[in-house]
């Protein structure tokens, strides 16, 4: 059975690839919002145009992919968080963004609106200026006699991102935490709409800094989709190495930083030196540490530089020699443990109803991971494990990386070997006409989302960018209750949500 | 643990970089900032940092002056939690607009005489988000500036010249203000 099958809803657009769009009324609408309340479809994404919204939904035992589309001919929409909350923040940006409003919903606060733009809707049909000072944020009331309160941000202590942390805790418990994004919130989206495909790969590519190669290879599929073009096999592989380094580099600074929040400086000081060989080998074989602006639609931008390939073996043997000892440190280490195993646990249910993506939900039984549950390539091509735990807590969410680090090494290694000769960019030509694409991409930290409309001149009309991040922050409230005040460092770590990518 | 903590001692630091072109650069900079930071401050300078709508990227690399290999804390550079314990403020970000208010009251908190550092090409003038109704756009337009470090993002290597730059600013301009201190 087809996801569009239980929605009533008109003929898919022809112009929308590689996956069905179609236009619901307020019925199909709603018959969307039922198979996401019964479990059977999962939010992938859901955003908004001055006079419609879009929800991309997938259908989860086939993993089969669609967009409804609802137009909003009265500025308004039935709230779909109301049913579904993973929808909410979303549902209050896109009521921030456009000033569509969200029939019914229960929660109206704004999100990345924090009353500072100077106008409201800057994205909308009509902008309006400010009605004056905004007003106060009121954050979710904790009652109890023993309560008290600690609010933290937006700038933290750390080199960190910046957000506000609202705890509610009972002495040393968290009974509450709700967190305040929006902070970094730069204008992405409204500066897509009429940029050139250059302009716009290089604002994706600084969407998240961490996941820069993974936004850039989504941003050019979602471009080529569109077009109908498809990258030169040398291309496929080279994004799909650079990738793969990417991951590495992250997870290393992650599995380090979750140790270092445990007071654990040995793990840090290690895999800090395995991120720093990864970047090294980056900026020699790609000409840029963390790999921005290589990716572009149509292939690369640049090949791989000469002995880039040697020292990418180079760092492969280098971590397969460092590695091991590093997860015997891990593994043997009881103090270290004490801290991380049942500590900040995500449950399966939430992981799933939230489409928790990357470490966040394959460490808690959700066995998704773009590469392999939607598959592109070149890694319909490449042999490689997605590894999947049930523990969900912040010890799972190690092990993932670790295992994880493993297959990356793996999937190097064969990319290395098969690396096709040839081209590695096509020119991508406007096609005259509108055309819209999307792509899926798994970076680090997940699924990355991105949807695209370009018009006859191959230039952005729009453009969504949707960060994994979106479904995993609400679960980092979740899994810090009944946990104490001083583990939240740890749990937040072993999240590691971008801030960036969620507040564009 | 042991093995590892051993072979740490016994094996030759990282920090002797092998003779590459960027490593040799670093290994210059690296004496020339600890000199300057010995004689003109005593070892001693606190760095907050802040990002003030970054996508991330520059932290990233500020991150990595931490690490085994550039290992800032040699210098007596370091970085703090709080801006009442800084000397320098490390800013990065166009500046959004959801986050001048937080900059300001970080600035405020900061106590004389203190420096600020535009890291990145946003902070220099917003960078690819210059325009947006989001953005403020440069961190000189909110607070004063000393200096600023080019770079998308810049890489280490290059925030340590730019961190040896503040320290020849420091004691060309304000040099006798610190050693009052």
């Amino acid at each position: 059975m087809s996801l569009l099958d239980g929605i009533p809803h008109r003929a898919p657009l022809p112009s929308h690839h590689p996956w069905l769009r179609a236009i619901v009324g307020e019925e199909g609408w709603q018959a969307a919002i039922g198979d996401l309340v019964a479990g059977q479809t999962t939010l992938l994404g859901f955003w908004g145009e001055p006079d419609a919204v879009h929800m991309a939904l997938l259908a989860g035992e086939t993993n089969e992919i669609a967009v409804v589309s609802l137009e909003c001919s009265d500025g308004s929409f039935p709230s779909v968080a109301l049913a579904h909350p993973p929808a909410l923040r979303l549902e209050r940006t896109i009521h921030d963004l456009f000033g569509l409003t969200a029939k019914g919903a229960g929660d109206t606060r704004p999100w990345l609106d924090h009353g500072a733009w100077g106008g409201r809707f800057p994205l909308g049909k009509q902008k309006r200026s400010s009605a004056g000072k905004a007003a106060p944020y009121r954050f979710l009331p904790a009652e109890g006699e023993a309560l008290h309160q600690i609010a933290v941000g937006p700038v933290h202590a750390g080199i960190i991102e910046p957000g506000h942390f609202r705890f509610s805790a009972n002495g040393e418990h968290v009974v509450r935490l709700e967190q305040r994004l929006g902070y970094v919130h730069k204008g992405i989206e409204a500066m897509l709409a009429g940029a050139s495909l250059d302009q716009a790969a290089r604002l994706a590519c600084r969407t998240s800094g961490d996941s820069t190669v993974a936004y850039a290879y989504a941003f050019a599929r979602a471009v080529e989709a569109a077009l109908q073009r498809d990258a030169p096999p040398r291309g496929h592989y080279l994004r799909a190495l650079m990738a793969e380094i990417e991951r590495l580099a992250n997870h290393f600074g992650d599995i380090g930083a979750i140790c270092n929040d445990a007071s654990f400086a040995l793990m840090h000081a290690q895999t800090g030196i395995l991120r720093e060989r990864c970047l090294r080998a980056a900026d020699a074989a790609f000409g840029h540490r963390l790999m921005m602006d290589v990716i572009v639609p149509g292939g690369v931008a640049r090949d791989v530089a000469p002995g880039g390939v040697a020292q990418m073996r180079q760092l492969v043997a280098e971590i397969r020699k460092a590695f091991p000892r590093l997860i015997e440190l891990y593994d043997n280490t009881a103090s270290l443990q004490d801290r991380t195993v049942t500590t900040g646990i995500v449950r399966a249910e939430y992981a799933r109803q939230f489409g928790a993506g990357g470490p966040v939900g394959r460490a808690s039984g959700r066995a998704f991971d773009a590469r392999r549950s939607v598959g592109y390539a070149p890694y319909d091509q490449l042999s490689f494990e997605v590894p999947v735990l049930d523990a969900g807590d912040v010890n799972a969410r190690v092990w993932i990386r670790i295992r994880e680090v493993e297959q990356s090494l793996g999937l190097i290694d064969q990319i290395l070997d098969r690396l096709p000769q040839g081209e590695i960019r096509i020119p991508v030509t406007p096609s005259g006409e509108v055309c819209e694409g999307m792509a899926l991409v798994e970076a680090f930290r997940g699924d990355v989302l991105v949807w695209v409309r370009l018009d006859g001149d191959g230039r952005v009309a729009r453009c969504h960018l949707r960060d994994a991040s979106w479904f995993q922050w609400p679960l980092l409230e979740a899994a810090i209750e009944h946990n104490i005040v001083a583990d939240f460092p740890l749990c937040n770590k072993s999240f590691n949500c971008s801030y960036a990518g969620s507040d564009l | 643990m042991r093995k590892t903590m051993l072979e740490s001692l016994t094996r030759g630091p990282l920090t002797e970089p092998p003779p590459a072109p960027d490593q040799a650069a670093l290994a210059e900079l690296a004496g020339l900032v600890r000199a300057a930071a010995e004689t003109r401050l005593g070892r001693s300078l606190s760095i907050r940092q802040v990002d003030a709508g970054s996508c991330n990227a520059c932290e990233l690399e500020i991150h990595a002056l931490a690490n085994a290999f550039y290992d800032l804390e040699r210098f007596g550079l370091r970085f703090v939690a709080s801006p009442r314990h800084a000397d320098v403020l490390l800013v990065t970000g166009p500046v959004t607009k959801n986050m001048r208010e937080a900059l300001e009251r970080t600035y405020d908190a900061t106590p004389d005489p203190k420096w600020v550092v535009a890291v990145g090409g946003c902070a220099a003038d917003g960078g690819v988000f210059r325009g947006s109704y989001a953005c403020v756009g440069g961190v000189k337009d909110v607070i004063p500036v000393d200096l600023h470090i080019p770079g998308c993002p810049p890489s280490p290597t290059a925030l340590l010249k730019g961190l040896l730059a503040l320290l020849q600013h420091v004691s060309g301009e304000s040099g006798t203000r610190l050693m009052r201190q």
